[in-house]
């Protein structure tokens, strides 16, 4: 019964957003304000009814309603509740309906805003977004439908929506149970903050177009979806470190980030948001880069369903297989159509949106602020092309080929250290009239400084030519950031006589967006220690020990000191290895790395036992042990220098965040 | 001067001959051994699993048979050159460096230094499109957010 109602709730939302799609054409084609009305109207509608279809699936999802196709692939008996609630994302059909319940979300919280002044973006704002919750529910209701039961017919089970003719409903007593590697915190988080921000960036793409149609070649749709996009980006970047995190917690290699495809396909439009939460702050100050802009946001929409098309439609483990995806496809075409009509708008829209204010020198803000994008494209193009050559080579020669970590980081190394050295740079650049004498007089001090750090880690005995130039521009950009919250405050303690704390404090207040944007910064290379820290100097051994028997590694010794497999909650079989860590013969505690092997999926998980310090981490997996005796086992060590910082770096990073996308007084009155 | 040159070629060829065969005979090659080119070589199977920390059974066998190559005097390409002979390309890190998949290699660093001229050849043509001479300061008066801002950025260009 859930079922159907949850099915024909869907139903009902797709006719109102397809009634919401032409109401909105209607209304701006005809300028007419009740069909304008009515299309919000319609798409703020949306919104509780994909909920209650939402909520439906929830239902059938913790009452164990295993008749239920997508309830028995992604549940089973021994989950407990909250694995049950967020299994609403743990399969493909419940992924797509949480993304589509996303989009109805922000969509009618966007309608709630107050519209006097923009009164003419309203309806193609709804008309772009309803295309897009359409195109959604689409894929749910006609190929991925999450509410299609199980049937018993005289020739055997069949998975269909509506009872087949003399057919009776099959209900399994158990279901298949969450992949193993979903059942994880980081896990459970990582896909609504990612999905949260892939569907927020689909507001200012919106507005973007809704500019482009309505001819206003001001920054009134930058300026209106400013916030919104800090906060897009925020879930995003957020959703991309959980899942880096969630990887380092569960699949056990010793590392983070893999250039895996899934990885990729999350990072792009990360790449494509960044460059554009950069270069609209030069339209914004400088009226340049308008057409640029425009580009960044078709790029990062279509990357957005790029990545979801990517991770969902089976393509990356085979162009075949892609072929067989019912959504795949559709996919495809989507964001083909989406792509050529939003370039085709701006191609036809290009010459209104020339810049207003020419560039006058090399060394400018806005100079090096479009040299930042360019980066930003340059990691773009690897990543992009790193991840279709692959399906390329499939589809010309059958030749499948794996492009993996060192390409990527052969190609993308030096250009991050370039985005470093413009983060260490163009803070000290002015608007407009940088040259290169007034540059490099702000820049020479901060540079000597880091020119000093890098002297003090080459006589420690650090000697990697990456890892100097990596924590030279590390220094170079904390120096400079410091030295600009440092000169900003003692000139603003100057006119107005405040202690230099709450100069600050108020220097921060009155302008959040550049020194959120600092800390972000400080917040980036922070990251950048941690990713050099592993990247340059993690060690590993392995080795198979009696027990009692110790492997060392970079100054500590492991020993193994025993071994028990048992049954557990979740249907798991957990064999735990206790493992004692010392550093010069101190005893530093005990580490459990153990192996998970989830009956359900007959599938194992290596989860790491982990010593955690601010210099580095020491990371044991269990490879390895002697079932019948447990007197023997393998072990894999490794020495992760430096990692922690990742993880502090994020932490001020929401915080710098947080401190840019709050919103200011000024914009309050604006807005 | 001939005569030494001869002699220290011949001694160099024993002395490597020896070095060889004393590392094939080197009985069981250590774990770390076998990572070290594991670690190069991605799991047939899997997707985009490295063969040093695939933990699938097939995986492991697949080690064993490092293991069993070292041990016998096998060197770390003609292992590698197995792997792509028995199970395709796909098995390394990177493409080989032949026919189209030189593609990969090199349309990024064309495509990047093709953004970069496009974006230098811009640089000059707004730069030659300024007709100047609207000064700079007001240009950021106009254009800061508020006036507070625009003092502190004069001061602070000021104060260099």
């Amino acid at each position: 019964m859930f079922a159907q109602f949850g099915y024909g709730v869907l139903v009902v939302t797709f006719i109102l957003s397809l009634f919401g799609l032409g109401a909105a054409l209607r209304g701006a084609l005809t300028k007419s304000y009740p069909w304008a009305e009515s299309a919000r109207r319609a798409m703020l509608l949306t919104f509780p009814l994909i909920t209650l279809s939402s909520l439906a699936l929830i239902y059938l999802l913790v009452k164990s309603h295993y008749e239920v196709q997508y309830v028995y692939s992604v549940t089973s008996n021994s989950m407990p509740l909250y694995l049950r609630i967020t299994a609403l994302w743990g399969g493909q059909a419940g992924s797509l309906l949480f993304w589509a319940w996303l989009l109805s979300a922000f969509t009618s919280a966007i309608t709630l805003r107050k519209w006097e002044r923009d009164g003419e973006f309203l309806p193609w704002v709804i008309l772009v977004s309803s295309v897009t919750l359409a195109f959604f529910l689409a894929l749910i209701i006609f190929f991925e439908n999450p509410f299609v039961s199980w049937w018993q017919t005289a020739s055997g089970e069949v998975a269909a929506m509506f009872r087949p003719a003399g057919a009776v409903s099959l209900t399994p007593r158990d279901g298949q149970g969450l992949n193993p590697l979903l059942r994880h915190p980081g896990m459970i988080i990582h896909p609504p903050l990612l999905y949260l921000g892939f569907v927020a960036f689909v507001i200012p793409f919106a507005f973007a177009i809704a500019a482009l149609i309505t001819g206003r070649s001001d920054d009134r749709w930058i300026r209106i979806t400013r916030r919104w996009t800090m906060w897009a980006w925020l879930f995003l970047s957020l959703g991309l470190v959980l899942g880096a995190r969630w990887a380092y917690d569960v699949l056990g290699w010793g590392g983070y980030w893999g250039w895996d495809p899934v990885e990729i396909a999350s990072l792009m439009p990360w790449l494509t948001g960044t460059a554009f939460l950069h270069s609209v702050i030069i339209q914004e100050k400088r009226g340049m880069l308008k057409q640029w802009n425009m580009l960044l946001i078709i790029l990062t929409f279509d990357l957005v369903l790029f990545g979801t098309f990517l991770t969902r439609s089976g393509v990356l483990s085979s162009v075949h297989s892609f072929a067989q995806s019912a959504i795949g496809p559709m996919f495809f075409a989507f964001i083909g159509l989406t792509f050529v009509s939003s370039v085709s708008l701006l191609i036809y829209r290009w010459n209104d949106l020339k810049a207003e204010v020419e560039l006058k020198s090399m060394f400018s803000r806005e100079a090096l602020f479009t040299l930042n994008n360019l980066l930003f494209m340059g990691v773009l193009i690897v990543c992009f092309w790193g991840v279709i050559f692959p399906l390329i080579s499939e589809l010309v020669t059958n030749q499948k080929v794996t492009v993996g970590p060192p390409f990527y980081e052969r190609a993308t190394a030096p250009l991050f250290g370039a985005l470093m050295l413009l983060m260490g740079v163009a803070p000290l650049s002015a608007w407009g009239g940088s040259t290169i004498k007034t540059l490099g007089r702000a820049v020479w001090k901060p540079a000597l400084a880091a020119g000093l750090v890098m002297a003090v880690i080459f006589a420690a005995g650090v000697h990697n030519v990456v890892a100097l130039i990596g924590f030279g521009l590390v220094a170079l950009v904390i120096f400079v950031t410091l030295y600009e919250f440092w000169r900003a405050a003692l000139s603003r303690r100057k006119t107005s006589g405040e202690n230099f704390f709450l100069a600050l404090w108020k220097l921060a207040g009155r302008n959040r967006r550049r020194y959120g944007g600092y800390i972000i910064h400080i917040s980036m290379v922070l990251m950048a220690i941690g990713i050099l820290g592993i990247e340059v100097f993690q060690t590993e051994t392995q080795g198979t020990l009696p027990q009692g028997s110790s492997l060392e590694l970079a100054g500590y010794r492991v020993k193994f000191d025993s071994v028990a497999q048992f049954d557990t909650t979740g249907g798991r079989n957990v064999t735990r290895a206790v493992v004692s860590v010392f550093k010069d013969d101190r005893y530093l505690g005990d580490i459990y790395p153990r192996r998970d092997y989830y009956y359900e999926s007959s599938q194992p998980m290596t989860i790491p036992g982990l010593y955690s310090t601010l210099a580095d981490d020491l990371y044991v997996i269990l490879v390895d042990w002697q079932p019948i005796s447990a007197s023997g086992a393998t072990f894999k060590v490794y020495h992760n220098p430096l990692v922690n910082w990742l993880w502090i770096g994020t932490v001020i990073f929401i915080f710098g965040t947080l401190v840019a996308a709050w919103p200011e007084k000024e914009l309050q009155v604006a807005g | 001067m001939k005569r030494n040159f001869w002699f220290i070629l011949v001694v160099t060829m024993l002395a490597l001959a020896w070095v060889r065969t004393a590392s094939a005979q080197q009985p069981t090659p250590s774990d770390d051994d076998v990572n070290a080119i594991a670690k190069q070589l991605y799991c047939p199977v899997c997707e985009n699993t490295p063969l040093d920390v695939c933990p699938t059974q097939a995986c492991a066998q697949w080690r064993d048979l490092i293991r069993q190559m070292l041990a016998e005097g096998k060197s770390e390409a003609y292992i590698k050159q197995y792997f792509v002979d028995n199970y395709g390309a796909r098995v390394l890190a990177e493409p080989p460096r032949s026919g189209l998949n030189w593609l990969v290699y090199l349309l990024p660093p064309l495509a990047f230094l093709a953004g970069a001229y496009i974006l230098f050849r811009a640089f000059r043509s707004w730069r030659a499109l300024a007709k100047e001479p609207a000064d700079d300061a007001s240009a950021v008066g106009e254009l800061t957010a508020d006036e507070y801002v625009a003092r502190l950025e004069n001061e602070l260009r000021k104060r260099g």
